[in-house]
């Protein structure tokens, strides 16, 4: 990619991020949300962290398999419990790099 | 003085993003021009990690629209305080809102007597930050090598540790399991990247019935 490229991709996330931002404000809807956006909407992080998740975690990503038991998952597990107990996201991130390093000396 | 808690939480994360954008070979000019326009950490991560994945331009535009959507209910709350502004500052005002930003702002102003000034302060404090320690990271980034010390699994660490942190009950959960078996049908069966679109917005949808149906059982 390029310097045009990356303006258009960069130009186009800013404003769809802008948007919702800026039309409530705007036009101060004080008025709230209907019930079910709210629900909705409070449920699309979790979706796309999950949708995100699911090749990495269980499809061998440069033939497009399903591929069960990968290292990435191996690892996931670990980390996870690290997640629960420490509640801490740096934490988190270090010790899934540290594990998935030490991972590919293992013969997997 | 309100916005230091922000400050320090994002130059952690913002190294890591101009690190691993390094990594993904965005150069360090186009993690700064990302910063500015768009001004969202979780969507810069992930707009990172679909274009180290190959991702297209729409795809990637269409997932951050989704991923931002949440800002809707932000600015809505916090327009309640601001009401009587000039529209030229509520319209800087909004650039300025992500997840921490909202979060200070409204405990002070639901707690103490706190103003539009304050809060704009807080935003651009924010933004600052984030702007300058992606840069740095992405500059630092060049001295470490592709991959060294486990890198390449930052982000699905950060993936894992976020979508726990999201976890509040069991309809969070049937959600996260649901997009995750969409996820996975849909990468194996349809070409290009639609799963992450196609599988948030179905378990999304499952999960709010779930809810739904939840409640009319009590």
């Amino acid at each position: 990619m390029n310097f045009p490229d990356y303006l258009f991709l960069f130009a186009g996330m800013g404003l769809v991020t802008y948007i919702p931002r800026w039309l409530p404000l705007f036009f101060l809807a004080q008025r709230k949300l209907p019930q079910w956006l709210v629900d909705w909407l409070s449920l699309i992080p979790v979706a796309i962290l999950c949708a995100l998740l699911a090749p990495i975690l269980f499809t061998d990503q440069s033939t497009r398999c399903l591929e069960l038991g990968k290292p990435e998952f191996l690892v996931a597990i670990p980390t996870l419990l690290f997640a629960v107990k420490t509640k801490s996201l740096g934490g988190t991130v270090l010790v899934g790099m540290g594990l998935y390093w030490l991972a590919g000396f293992l013969p997997l | 003085m309100a916005s230091w808690p922000i400050c320090f939480g994002y130059i952690p994360i913002g190294l890591a993003l101009g690190v691993l954008a390094n990594q993904a070979e965005i150069p360090f000019w186009a993690v700064a021009m990302m910063s500015i326009l768009v001004f969202a950490g979780s969507a810069q991560f992930i707009c990172v990690a679909m274009i180290a994945a190959g991702a297209s331009t729409w795809s990637i535009i269409f997932t951050t629209f989704v991923v931002n959507l949440r800002h809707f209910l932000m600015s809505s709350a916090v327009a309640v305080h601001l009401s009587g502004l000039r529209r030229s500052f509520l319209s800087f005002f909004a650039y300025g809102i992500t997840d921490e930003s909202f979060a200070v702002n409204m405990t002070h102003f639901r707690k103490d007597n706190w103003d539009h000034k304050r809060a704009i302060t807080v935003n651009q404090l924010a933004n600052t930050t984030w702007i300058l320690s992606t840069v740095c990271g992405a500059l630092l980034g060049q001295f470490i090598p592709k991959g060294a010390f486990g890198t390449d699994y930052a982000l699905t660490a950060m993936f894992l540790a976020l979508l726990l942190f999201q976890l509040h009950d069991i309809v969070y959960i049937l959600t996260g399991a649901a997009a995750l078996a969409i996820g996975v049908t849909w990468y194996l069966f349809i070409p290009g990247d639609s799963y992450i679109i196609g599988a948030s917005i179905s378990a999304a949808t499952l999960g709010y019935f779930f809810k739904r149906y939840r409640e009319k059982q009590k």
